[in-house]
């Protein structure tokens, strides 16, 4: 495959949408306001698990400015679709606590808070459980894991391998339920005429919003438009419509107004998604000198009885490091807990934690510095796919980052590093992600007055997607960026991908190439001449996506990170962080880098901090606020930076680019806790790295 | 169950008030619901939609407006209490249509991906320089008497009231201390 070569890819443009982001003038979902406008504020269920007997919507009718209190009796029907997630007041029945029972729509926001604060709720209670354990005995196999992975791999036989090894790792890590927590919470504002639907919502991806509603509420594709031009973040909780979407456009049919709803901060533990709480057991089984023989993963998560995620944790493992014999696997157990998704780099995020701090483990059995131990590892073919890697620069990640870091010379002594009342210790990990690509497509279009318009309903969550797609767009037409505007974020635009998978620059940029240059042909042939009403051209990526050559494809990385931990308390401050990454080509630098250390900004986060507690007794998760769900302020991140290898695959896309948006990501907790074990001797293999597992086992 | 007590809902009618709000030295007559906040007042009622809503608990920042020069959160502010008060939100930062230097400095070291934190960093931005520079001390300023200096310590800090889910910190700070330099 040819890549695009390029003025403009590759420079540090702005951020195209900016200044409006900077003035406010950005409008998001909730900030649109037709005429007419009522608000509604969804009701909970407080139990975890029964039936809702009744809801005295009646009282609450009595209140001044309430317009409707709908629940499962007096609801809209909409068609039973597959998901039950989103056919919310459908039935009685209360699956976790948290569960919307209720949507209360008033002419302000005040009198449907208080409406919905004072609105009955009677409920027959079940017995409910909400304990993940990796010997529940409600374990079982999933089909597969997301998206479509098989659920379990083997190769050799491990068993005997782990038996043979001189040097073996067998330990057991967890990672806690945490919560995306986007600054935005998820809103809609539906209005409802004679066209059809139309949703003002926060999403990832406006044609998956619209190819979901349109068949709940009985209307063709056409008929529902969803405008989403900004989103305050999603890591994954906006890439697919919650109930909220549904909520507002059955709200809005019953009031026969347009509606306004926005899951509250406290809501949003319950009903937008989380990642699921893990336990991971690892056991490698090396020779003395570091070279892994076996390598077995096994993960065990949660899922909601409502619906099946089974987060792909384990899969990472299979394409990291060689071995002749290899096991994963992921067992599930269903919940009467709220639905997990897709967060940032789900799969790879927990994974890579317990892989890589059994890495570290398996570096200080062997005597081996950890760098160069995952060197030794390296496969020259995917080793469970027998593919050949189309470009795989995880040493040059390791090396270069260990160079800057000033890595070399590392005392491999744990707990003798000390300045002032801190004890000092550097750790690394390895990092990774798959490049996916997903079919789109995209218009190109010449104005008449001169310059260029870019369509494609892909959505900015503030990746910076608007800004690479117009570089990518100047590129292909060869014209200035100032000569394009790109239009994202509209359903009515030609369909694309969601913004997920780190695949949206090339899924979207290989249409929107493609479009470009289809249309440059069809202006080669006019000898450029624009009739007065433009001239466009419109393509789709399905059949060249087909025809993708086999091959491994995966994005890499190295986290290093310095920690210093207070002797007295515990405290564990990240003092750098210095990630170094093999992603293809970088489309903007500037964007990028914050991509980059955006992911490990929460990663550090992850390490120090994210923690959703489930209460047992409950049943919900009871930190759900952010004075009680901590994640990093500016003051818990100090130095933190990244910088990339260049890579030239020609296996990938037009751009020769790989997804930067969730890699960040990866790694950086385990990199953290090895530091943290270097500094202080103590292995914490429970996230978050909490003071209480530090202290009492102070050296 | 949900409500409060037995005695089932209370039917009063909402108590309003007849206020005249000054915003970025527009003054807006309005009649406000008491139990109204600030910000729902800027974003519902004068389309003022730059302070955002993030968690409606004076946690995040998202909110925060300038009232009389000073950082408050306006989701913990009735707006009954501020009409005798100078309002300015983010709209009211940049002067005849040019950017002002925060906001370029934001753009130029790109503090922000997506932009929904952004317009309550700014404005905390904007008066935490102001209040460094009238050497109101932190937590982290070394000595409490004298001139304080912006230095990333103190600035982190001083921003610490203002969450960012993206990760912007490290451009946050460096676009602060480009401005406040």
């Amino acid at each position: 495959m040819t890549t695009v070569a390029a003025p403009y890819s590759g420079t540090a443009l702005d951020r195209v949408d900016g200044p409006e982001k900077v003035t406010g003038r950005a409008r998001y979902a909730y900030e649109h306001a037709p005429d007419d406008l009522a608000y509604a504020v969804v009701v909970q269920s407080t139990i975890a698990r029964g039936a809702v007997r009744v809801v005295d919507a009646d009282s609450v009718l009595q209140l001044p400015g309430i317009i409707a209190a709908i629940w499962h009796e007096n609801a809209p029907r909409v068609a039973p679709i597959e998901d039950a997630e989103l056919t919310v007041l459908q039935s009685p029945r209360v699956a976790y606590r948290g569960q919307v029972v209720a949507v209360v729509v008033a002419e302000t926001i005040e009198s449907a808070t208080e409406a919905a604060r004072l609105l009955r709720v009677d409920y027959q209670v079940e017995p409910h459980d909400v304990e993940l354990r990796a010997d529940h005995p409600g374990m079982y196999r999933p089909d597969h894991v997301n998206p479509d992975y098989a659920t379990d791999s083997e190769l050799g036989d491990p068993e005997a391998a782990l038996g043979f090894a001189p040097v073996v790792v067998d330990a057991t890590y967890t990672t806690p339920a945490q919560h995306h927590n986007p600054i935005e919470p998820h809103a809609t504002v539906a209005v409802w005429d004679a066209d059809g639907l139309t949703l003002y919502d926060s999403t990832q991806s406006a044609s998956a919003v619209r190819a979901t509603i349109a068949p709940l509420f009985g209307l063709p594709p056409e008929s529902v438009r969803v405008v989403s031009p900004y989103v305050g973040g999603g890591f994954g909780s906006k890439g697919a419509p919650h109930a909220q979407v549904v909520l507002a456009a059955l709200a809005a049919k019953q009031v026969g107004r347009p509606v306004k709803l926005a899951a509250t901060r406290r809501q949003m533990f319950a009903v937008t998604g989380y990642r699921t709480p893990t336990v991971q057991r690892v056991r490698l089984g090396a020779d003395e000198e570091g070279r892994l023989s076996a390598v077995v993963h096994e993960a065990f998560e949660q899922t909601a009885t409502v619906k099946e995620f089974a987060e792909q944790t384990t899969v990472v493992t299979r394409m990291m490091y060689a071995a002749p014999h290899r096991r994963t696997s992921h067992r599930l157990v269903r919940l009467d807990v709220p639905v997990p998704t897709w967060m940032r780099a789900p799969g790879e995020t927990p994974g890579m934690f317990a892989l890589e701090s059994a890495m570290d483990e398996l570096a200080v059995a062997c005597g081996i510095d950890p760098v160069e131990l995952r060197v030794r590892n390296e496969p020259t073919v995917d080793p469970e796919r027998g593919l050949p890697f189309s470009s795989r620069n995880l040493v040059a990640c390791l090396r270069e980052g260990a160079a800057r870091f000033g890595w070399a010379g590392r005392d491999p002594e744990p707990g003798v590093r000390r300045r002032g009342r801190q004890l000092i210790g550097t750790g690394v990990a390895s990092s990774t992600y798959p490049v996916y690509r997903l079919p789109s497509q995209a218009t190109a279009r010449a104005e008449p007055g001169g310059g260029f318009t870019v369509k494609i309903a892909a959505a900015d969550i503030g990746t910076g997607a608007r800004t690479v797609l117009t570089q990518i767009a100047a590129d292909a037409l060869g014209v200035a960026p100032a000569q394009v505007r790109m239009e994202v974020g509209d359903s009515a635009l030609p369909r694309a991908s969601v913004a997920g998978g780190s695949s949206g620059t090339a899924s979207w940029g290989t249409a929107v190439v493609r479009a470009c240059e289809a249309l440059t042909d069809v202006l080669h042939r006019r000898a450029g001449d624009v009739p007065p009403g433009g001239l466009e051209a419109s393509v789709d990526t399905a059949e060249e996506l087909r025809s993708q050559r086999p091959f491994s494809r995966h994005a890499y990385g190295a986290q290093f990170a310095e920690v210093g931990v207070d002797l007295d308390t515990g405290e564990v401050r990240v003092l750098r962080l210095l990630g170094a990454f093999a992603a293809g080509r970088i489309i903007n630098p500037k964007t990028a880098r914050s991509q980059f250390i955006g992911g490990m900004t929460m990663g550090l986060s992850m390490a120090l901090f994210e923690e959703s507690v489930m209460d047992v007794e409950f049943g919900d998760y009871l930190n759900r606020d952010l004075a009680q769900y901590h994640f990093a302020a500016c003051a818990d991140v100090r130095d933190v930076d990244a910088f990339w290898i260049e890579e030239e695959d020609p296996e990938l896309n037009p751009m020769g680019s790989k997804g930067i948006g969730e890699i960040g990501i990866v790694g950086t907790a385990a990199a953290v806790a090895n530091a943290v074990y270097h500094a202080t001797g103590l292995r914490v293999r429970d996230l978050p790295i909490r003071l209480d597992r530090l202290i009492g086992g102070a050296v | 169950m949900n409500g409060e007590g037995n005695s089932g809902p209370v039917f009063a009618d909402p108590i309003t008030a007849d206020l005249m709000l000054s915003v970025n030295g527009d003054e807006h007559p309005v009649t406000v619901d008491t139990r109204e906040t600030l910000l729902d007042t800027l974003r519902e009622h004068l389309d003022l939609i730059g302070a955002k809503k993030g968690c409606d608990h004076g946690q995040c920042g998202a909110c925060t407006v300038l009232v009389d020069g000073r950082r408050v959160k306006s989701c913990l502010t009735l707006t009954v209490t501020v009409d005798d008060r100078e309002i300015t939100t983010v709209e009211g930062l940049a002067v005849d249509g040019a950017l002002h230097p925060m906001q370029a400095a934001f753009v130029e070291r790109d503090a922000f991906q997506c932009g929904y934190c952004t317009p309550g960093q700014l404005c905390s931005a904007v008066a935490m320089v102001r209040e460094v520079a009238d050497g109101w001390p932190s937590a982290v300023t070394a000595d409490v008497s004298g001139p304080v200096a912006l230095d990333d310590d103190e600035i982190r800090e001083r921003m610490s009231g203002n969450l960012c889910r993206c990760g912007a910190y490290v451009n946050i700070v460096a676009a602060i201390r480009q401005v406040g330099a």
